[in-house]
């Protein structure tokens, strides 16, 4: 094969003294091929699987991995007065410990938990609570449809149990992530970094609640709620980038409002899809800049 | 209350949507057009979880009072956030201010 290879005029001091060498190295990448770090990056010889590795990718498994748990760290604040409630509230409602637990082991679902326990305490049938723990959890399914397409080079290993730990807060953190520049193809082991940190923490702070239950009878009124608020408020406002998304907050904000005493929480639904629409719309009339809607220093705080 | 038929009722329907959805979606090619929707999801079902929590503590009534503790410190979170985009510190101040107007008001 003969090629050949173009300099710019600004880089033709490095060509100098060029005659001396007998060969020359040429390094190139080609920006717009889809890359699988798994096949494409050959570290060792072809079945020379003992001799060292060589080759490497810009991002590593383990620093991904790590980087997923340190984004969520923040979200435990918010998380542990959740869990902590969760536990005392369950055995409150006459469910055992072992019940408890599982429940957080099993569903893992802070909402639908909360729910479950409630309608527990105020004696629903448990189809009542299975469908309405369904209803409430039906946003997952939005989730899953949004991170589908990051995810489909993955195996049934991977996404088993991806799926099976989902949450508001490994969604949002998970899909901020992949919407960043860099390499995605190890982007998963972030999104499992922060999907365990979660789970495994969850189960502690649920574990707290059980122990501390009889202590803590009225632990729904203490206001500790709105940990959870303040850790999606902090989640929600560096999204709001563009105007599009702006409709989107607002619209599915005002819908949810005036959706709130509907049962089982399905005006969160309702609301999300009607803010996902606005989205469209005004991306469709306006397109998306990327600028902030008001630069910090025009701000008048 | 049969807790074992309650876990297991409460389990499998989470799972259903969860993970069926990220392996059918994933397998079908998805229109760009949907997927360009889809990124509205995460800031839609936020303010769709925040906003009624904060403007409405009880559930049922709309509560737009300066005395409504929730709607204050949310707003005052919400502007840290801005400036900061910093989240420890956005829930760390959110929560003290929320706690002191709390037992202020």
């Amino acid at each position: 094969m003969i090629s050949e290879h173009q300099v710019k005029l600004e880089y033709t001091s490095g060509l100098r003294e060029i005659d001396s060498f007998s060969h020359a190295l040429i390094i190139f990448f080609m920006h717009q091929l889809s890359f699988n770090a798994e096949s494409d990056l050959v570290r060792r010889p072809r079945r020379r699987v003992n001799s060292l590795s060589f080759g490497g990718s810009m991002s590593t498994r383990r620093a991904e991995f790590l980087a997923g748990v340190k984004a969520t760290i923040p979200l435990l604040i918010g998380a542990f007065p959740f869990g902590v409630i969760f536990g005392a509230l369950s055995i409150n409602a006459g469910i055992s410990p072992l019940g408890t637990v599982a429940l957080s082991l099993f569903v893992f679902a802070g909402s639908a938990q909360f729910i479950g326990v409630g309608l527990v305490a105020g004696g629903a049938s448990i189809p009542v609570i299975v469908l309405t723990t369904f209803v409430v959890n039906l946003r997952h399914a939005l989730y899953s449809a949004t991170l589908a397409p990051y995810v489909k080079h993955l195996s049934q290993r991977w996404l088993l149990p991806l799926g099976y730990m989902l949450t508001d807060e490994a969604f949002v953190t998970a899909v901020t992530h992949y919407a960043e520049a860099g390499d995605s193809t190890l982007k998963h082991w972030y999104f499992l970094g922060s999907e365990l940190v979660l789970f495994i923490c969850w189960q502690i702070f649920t574990l707290i609640g059980i122990v501390a239950g009889s202590q803590i009878k009225d632990a729904n009124n203490w206001g500790l709620d709105f940990a959870l608020y303040v850790t999606f408020t902090g989640m929600l406002v560096p999204l709001v980038k563009n105007r599009p998304t702006l409709a989107a907050v607002v619209v599915a904000a005002l819908t949810a409002v005036l959706t709130n005493t509907m049962p089982n929480k399905i005006g969160l639904l309702i609301a999300t899809l009607a803010g996902v629409a606005a989205g469209v719309i005004v991306e469709a009339r306006f397109g998306v800049e990327t600028e902030p809607l008001v630069a910090p220093e025009e701000s008048v705080l | 209350m049969n807790e074992f038929a309650l876990v297991l009722g409460m389990a499998l329907v989470t799972f259903l949507v969860r993970y069926p959805v990220l392996v059918l979606v994933s397998k079908i090619p998805m229109p760009d057009r949907v997927f360009r929707a889809l990124r509205y999801v995460p800031p839609a079902v936020l303010a769709a979880i925040i906003v009624p929590s904060l403007v409405m503590p009880d559930g049922k009534t709309l509560d737009l009072a300066p005395t409504n503790a929730y709607l204050v410190a949310g707003i005052l979170a919400g502007l840290i956030a801005w400036r900061t985009k910093n989240l420890l510190l956005t829930i760390v101040i959110g929560m003290m201010l929320f706690l002191l107007l709390r037992a202020l008001i």
